[in-house]
C-alpha cells in the first residue's frame, strides 16, 4: 500500500450533536396556537372554553378541517386544489339528489357521493399528473366547472331536508350509552365521552413509549425523559380538558369522532408509508424522485383522488350541517383550507408539512373566527386578522429557514 | 500609482460562530492573472464575496484597497462602480431574453425611460465581437450552450467598464474547447489591462495561465506563488497541506465475465426528433471492470447514460440491453433498478438529491420498498441503513437528519451514492463523479469506486477529466457526436490518443 502520503478517507467525525434539539420551526405553530387561545380566553372572560363553545368550534370547521388534511398532501406534493370549494358544493348536492331526490339509503348514498368526490378529484389529477399542467391551472378551472354543475344539478335552489343520520353526522352527539358521572364542582359528565378521551390519552402514551423504546433499541437520538413525560401529560391534560368539557355538555361530536380517526390515519399514511414518503419526495425534488424510479404521475394522481374524495366528505358534513345543499356551499372554503395549511407550516416549494400542522392551522383560524365574534368583532377585521396571521405564519417560517 | 490593484489585508469573516475567514491577506498585481485555489470550504468564495461587497462592509474585519483607496462596498453595485466586476460559477443570465437584454440588464440604454434598442443591440454587437462570440445579439440566450453563456457573462462585465475581473470556476462546466476559448479571452484581455482573478479546480489551466497563485486552506493564506515553472503537485500540496504522490487510491482489478451489453442503441432529441444523438452505440462492461466513457460536451454520453436509464431523456429510442446474456426491459425508472442498473447523475443537486430532506430518507429513497413492510416503512432500520452508511463512507453531517443541502459537495456525493448502493446494483453509471468536488474528497470518491468494483459490480465512468478516466478506469470508450469512435484499454491509453477519437467524426 503506498497510502501513507494520499489523504485518508477519514471516518466521519462522532456526530457533533447527539443532543437531542427543539425544532422551533415544527413546534412554533402548537406554541402560537396556545397563546391564541390563552388570548382569547381571557379576552371573552373565559367564554371561549364553555363546553358549548369548544363544541361550536369544532362542528363548525370540521369540514374545513377535513379539506386541510387533504391539502396538506396537495401542497406537501408541490401542487395546489384552488377546486374544493366547488367540490364541496357539487358533492353536497350529489348527496341531497341521492338521498332525498331519488331516496336511497343513506350509507349507499354518502358512498356514491365520496366515490363521486374520487371521480372529480381522478379527472384533474389526470390532467395534472399525466398531462402536465400545472395544478394551479386546472384547478381553478375545475372551481369554475364545479360551481356550474353544482347549479345545474340544484337548478339554483335548495335541496333538503336531509336523513336524520346525516344531519347527525354533521350536527350529532355519541350517546350517553353508560349514563353520567359526577365531577364534583364540575356538575355531571358522561361516562362514555371520558372513557374515550381517557383510552385516546392512554393509547397515546403507549404508542408513544413504545416508538421511544425502538428507537432507544436502534440507538438513536430521543428526547430527554422529562421531557417526553412533559409531552405525553401536556397532551393528556388538553385532551382530557376538551372531553371534559364537551362530556359535560352534549357528549362527543361524531365529526370529532371522525376527525380524530381521519388525522390519525393520514398522519401515519403521510410519515410511514412508502405512498407518503414518495409524496414527501415528490415535492422535495421532483426530478431527483423520478430518478429514484419513485412512480410520480401515479402518485400525483391518486394524491388529487384522494382530495377529492375528502372534499366529498366536507360536502356531506357541510350540507347534513346546513341540512340542505345549496349553489353556494363552500365558497372560498379552498382558501380556508390552503390557509390552514401554511400556517400550519407547510412550504410553497412542496415537500414540507404534517398533516397534524395542518389541522392545528386550521384550528388556529377557527378559534380567531369564534374569538372574535364572542367579543363582537365586525367580520372585516376578522378577515383582516387572518389575513395578517397567515402571513405572519409564512414570515416565521421563511426566517427560521434563513437562520438554520 | 502602485502596482498593486487589489489589496486585501487581515479579512476575518465570521457566520454564526463559524470563521470562514481568518485574517486572510491578497494581493494582486495590475494587469495579471491572479489564480485562487483550495480545497472546497477554504474560503475563496467567502473571499471574493467579501471583495464584492456580497458581504458588505461592517460584516468582516480588515481592511480592502483597490487602486490604493480604501474601499467600504455596501453592496454588489457598489464594487462595480469602482471596476470590481464578479461572474458566479451559477451563470446569472435570464434565458428567455435576448444576448443584448441580458448585457445590459439592470443597466439599461435608454432613452427618458424607453430602451433605445438600436443603441443596446449597436454596442451589445460591440461588446460580441470583443470577446469573439459570433451571434446575434437579438437570440435568446437559452438558444447558446454554456460556453457561449460564459462568453455572454464576461461581454457584461466589459460593458461595466471592468478593471478587475474576477471568475468563480469559469471552466467547471466547459468542455476543452470551450475553456481553451475563453482562456485564450482571458489572457486578451490581460493584454487590454484588465486584471483578473480566478478561483479554479483545474489546476491545468491554473498553471498555463495564471502570473500568480495564491493557495487558501481552512480560511488562512498559505502561500502566493508565482505560477511560472509552478507544478500542479506543487499546488496540490499546499492546497491539501501534505504532499499528494497519489491522486488515485491503488487497486488490482479482478475482471470477471460481462454483465451488461448494450446493442445498437440510437436515441434522437427530443426538441428535434430528427436528431440523432446516440448512434448505434455498442458497449459492453464485465464484471468488477471500471469502464469510463470519454467525449466533449455535446457527444451525447449523459443522453447514452439516461436513454438507458428508464427512458430517462430521449425519444424514438432503439437497440438493446443485454444483461448476463438476456435482454432486459429498461423503458422505466423501476424497471431499470429492478435488473439492478443505477445512474448517478452529473448534477447531483437537481437530479440527485431532496436538498430539503436528510441523509437518512435521501439514501432510502430509491429503494424504500426494501425497507417497508406491506406499505409502511419501518424508520428505525431506514435510520440502522443510513447510519451505517455515514460511518462506512465517511459521510461528514451533524446527523443523518441534517438537510443534504447544508452539507459539501464531496459529501452530497457520498449520499447519492450511497442511496444507488443500498439498492445493490450490478451496474453503476457515475456521471461526472467528482465534479465540483474538491481533491481530497475525489480521493474517498474513486476509492469508493474501487470499492464498488471489488464487490463485483461493473462501473461505468462518465467524466470530462481525462486524467481522471485514465487513472481510474481499466477501459475507456470515446464517444464523438453520438458514435462510439474509439475504444482504449488502460495500456494503450493516453490523453492524446483518447482526445483524437473524441475529436473524430466531424470529418467521416
Amino acid at each position: 500500500m503506498t497510502t501513507k502520503t494520499a489523504p485518508a478517507p477519514a471516518a466521519a467525525p462522532p456526530a457533533r450533536s447527539r443532543r437531542f434539539s427543539i425544532n422551533l420551526r415544527q413546534s412554533g405553530i402548537y406554541v402560537a396556537f396556545a397563546l391564541i387561545v390563552v388570548l382569547f380566553a381571557v379576552l371573552t372572560d373565559g367564554a371561549l372554553l364553555q363546553p358549548q363553545n369548544i363544541s361550536n368550534i369544532i362542528v363548525q370547521n370540521s369540514y374545513v378541517l377535513i379539506l386541510a388534511i387533504g391539502m396538506i398532501l396537495v401542497i406537501i406534493g408541490g401542487h395546489i386544489d384552488l377546486s374544493v370549494g366547488s367540490t364541496v358544493a357539487l358533492t353536497g348536492a350529489i348527496c341531497a339528489v341521492l338521498t332525498v331526490q331519488w331516496g336511497l339509503p343513506w350509507p349507499v348514498a354518502v358512498l356514491l357521493t365520496l366515490l363521486s368526490g374520487a371521480l372529480i378529484g381522478a379527472a384533474q389529477g389526470y390532467w395534472i399528473a399525466y398531462f402536465g399542467i400545472p395544478a394551479f391551472i386546472v384547478t381553478l378551472a375545475g372551481m369554475l366547472v364545479f360551481r356550474a354543475l353544482t347549479l345545474t344539478t340544484l337548478g339554483n335552489q335548495g335541496i333538503g331536508p336531509f336523513p336524520d343520520e346525516i344531519r347527525s353526522l354533521a350536527n350529532g352527539f355519541t350517546g350517553g350509552y353508560l349514563g353520567n358521572i359526577g365531577l364534583g364542582p364540575l356538575g355531571g359528565a358522561d361516562l362514555v365521552s371520558l372513557l374515550a378521551g381517557l383510552a385516546f390519552v392512554v393509547g397515546f402514551a403507549l404508542s408513544q413509549w413504545r416508538k421511544r423504546a425502538a428507537r432507544l433499541g436502534y440507538g438513536q437520538v430521543v428526547e430527554p425523559m422529562p421531557v417526553f413525560v412533559l409531552k405525553i401529560v401536556g397532551v393528556g391534560v388538553v385532551v382530557m380538558a376538551v372531553v371534559v368539557q364537551l362530556a359535560r355538555f352534549r357528549n362527543l361530536p361524531w365529526v370529532l369522532v371522525l376527525l380524530a380517526a381521519l388525522a390519525l390515519g393520514y398522519s401515519l399514511m403521510a410519515g410511514n408509508s412508502v405512498f407518503g414518503r414518495h409524496i414527501y419526495s415528490i415535492g422535495g425534488n421532483l426530478q431527483a424522485a423520478t430518478l429514484s424510479g419513485v412512480k410520480v404521475k401515479a402518485v400525483t394522481f391518486w394524491v388529487f383522488v384522494n382530495m377529492g374524495a375528502l372534499a366529498a366528505l366536507a360536502g356531506v358534513i357541510f350540507a347534513g350541517r346546513l341540512n340542505q345543499a345549496g349553489p353556494t356551499a363552500g365558497m372560498s372554503f379552498e382558501l380556508d383550507a390552503i390557509a390552514a395549511a401554511f400556517i400550519g407550516g407547510a412550504a410553497v416549494q412542496g415537500g414540507v408539512g404534517k398533516v397534524v400542522g395542518a389541522i392545528t392551522g386550521g384550528l388556529i383560524m377557527g378559534v380567531i373566527n369564534n374569538g372574535m365574534s364572542l367579543i363582537g368583532a365586525p367580520s372585516e377585521r376578522v378577515m383582516l386578522v387572518k389575513g395578517l396571521v397567515l402571513l405572519a405564519a409564512v414570515a416565521y417560517d421563511v426566517w427560521t429557514k434563513r437562520r438554520a | 500609482m502602485s502596482d498593486d490593484i487589489l489589496v486585501m489585508r487581515g479579512i476575518t469573516k465570521r457566520f454564526a460562530g463559524v470563521t470562514a475567514l481568518h485574517e486572510v491577506s491578497l494581493t494582486v498585481r495590475r494587469g495579471e492573472i491572479h489564480a485562487i485555489c483550495g480545497e472546497n470550504g477554504a474560503g475563496k468564495s467567502t473571499l471574493m464575496k467579501v471583495l464584492s461587497g456580497v458581504h458588505p462592509h461592517g460584516t468582516y474585519d480588515g481592511d480592502i484597497l483597490f487602486e490604493g483607496e480604501p474601499c467600504a462596498f455596501d453592496g454588489i453595485r457598489d464594487s462595480e462602480r469602482r471596476g470590481i466586476v464578479i461572474i458566479h460559477q451559477e451563470l446569472a443570465l435570464c434565458g428567455q431574453l435576448s444576448v443584448a437584454e441580458n448585457l445590459f440588464l439592470g443597466n439599461e440604454r435608454s432613452r427618458r425611460g424607453f430602451i433605445d434598442w438600436n443603441r443596446t443591440n449597436h454596442e451589445a454587437q460591440a461588446l460580441l465581437d470583443r470577446v469573439g462570440l459570433r451571434e446575434n445579439p437579438t437570440t435568446p440566450v437559452n438558444d447558446l450552450g454554456v460556453g457561449k453563456q460564459q462568453l455572454v457573462e464576461i461581454a457584461k462585465a466589459l460593458s461595466k467598464e471592468v478593471s478587475l475581473l474576477i471568475l468563480d470556476e469559469p471552466t467547471a462546466a466547459l468542455n476543452d474547447d470551450d475553456s481553451q476559448h475563453l482562456l485564450d479571452l482571458l489572457d486578451g484581455l490581460r493584454d487590454e489591462g484588465i486584471t483578473s482573478v480566478i478561483i479554479s479546480h483545474k489546476l491545468g489551466e491554473v498553471t498555463r495561465i495564471a502570473d500568480t497563485v495564491t493557495v487558501l486552506r481552512d480560511g488562512k493564506t498559505i502561500e502566493t506563488l508565482p505560477a511560472k515553472g509552478l507544478s500542479e503537485e506543487r499546488i496540490i500540496s499546499g492546497m491539501v497541506g501534505r504532499d499528494l504522490e497519489h491522486r488515485f487510491p491503488p487497486r488490482t482489478p479482478d475482471i470477471g465475465e460481462e454483465v451488461l451489453r448494450i446493442e445498437d442503441w440510437t436515441v434522437h432529441s427530443p426538441a428535434q426528433p430528427d436528431r440523432v444523438v446516440v448512434d448505434n452505440a455498442t458497449l459492453t462492461l464485465r464484471r468488477g471492470e471500471i469502464v469510463g466513457l470519454a467525449g466533449l460536451m455535446g457527444a451525447g454520453r449523459t443522453e447514452l447514460a439516461m436513454s438507458v436509464f428508464g427512458r430517462s431523456y430521449g425519444v424514438g429510442i432503439s437497440g438493446r440491453v443485454v444483461k448476463n446474456g438476456q435482454e432486459i426491459d429498461t423503458r422505466t425508472v423501476r424497471g431499470a433498478i429492478r435488473h439492478g442498473l443505477a445512474y448517478v447523475s452529473e448534477d447531483r443537486k437537481k437530479y440527485g438529491l431532496n436538498l430539503i430532506e436528510g441523509v437518512q430518507r435521501n439514501v432510502s429513497a430509491a429503494a424504500l420498498d426494501k425497507l417497508a413492510n406491506r406499505g409502511w416503512v419501518n424508520e428505525n432500520e431506514e435510520y440502522t441503513v443510513a447510519e451505517r452508511f455515514r460511518k462506512s463512507m465517511g459521510i461528514r453531517t451533524a446527523a443523518v437528519s441534517t438537510p443534504t443541502g447544508t452539507l459539501s459537495g464531496g459529501n452530497q456525493q457520498k449520499v447519492v451514492l450511497a442511496k444507488w448502493m443500498f439498492t445493490d446494483p450490478d451496474v453503476l453509471i457515475l456521471d461526472e463523479p467528482t465534479r465540483g468536488i474538491d481533491v481530497g474528497a475525489k480521493y474517498e470518491i474513486y476509492s469508493i469506486i474501487n470499492d464498488l468494483a471489488a464487490q463485483g459490480r461493473a462501473v461505468l465512468v462518465i467524466s470530462s477529466e481525462l486524467p481522471e478516466l485514465l487513472g481510474l478506469c481499466d477501459r475507456v470508450y470515446a464517444l464523438s457526436e453520438g458514435r462510439i469512435t474509439g475504444e482504449v484499454s488502460r495500456e494503450e491509453a493516453t490523453q492524446e490518443r483518447l482526445m483524437q477519437f473524441m475529436t473524430r467524426g466531424q470529418s467521416s
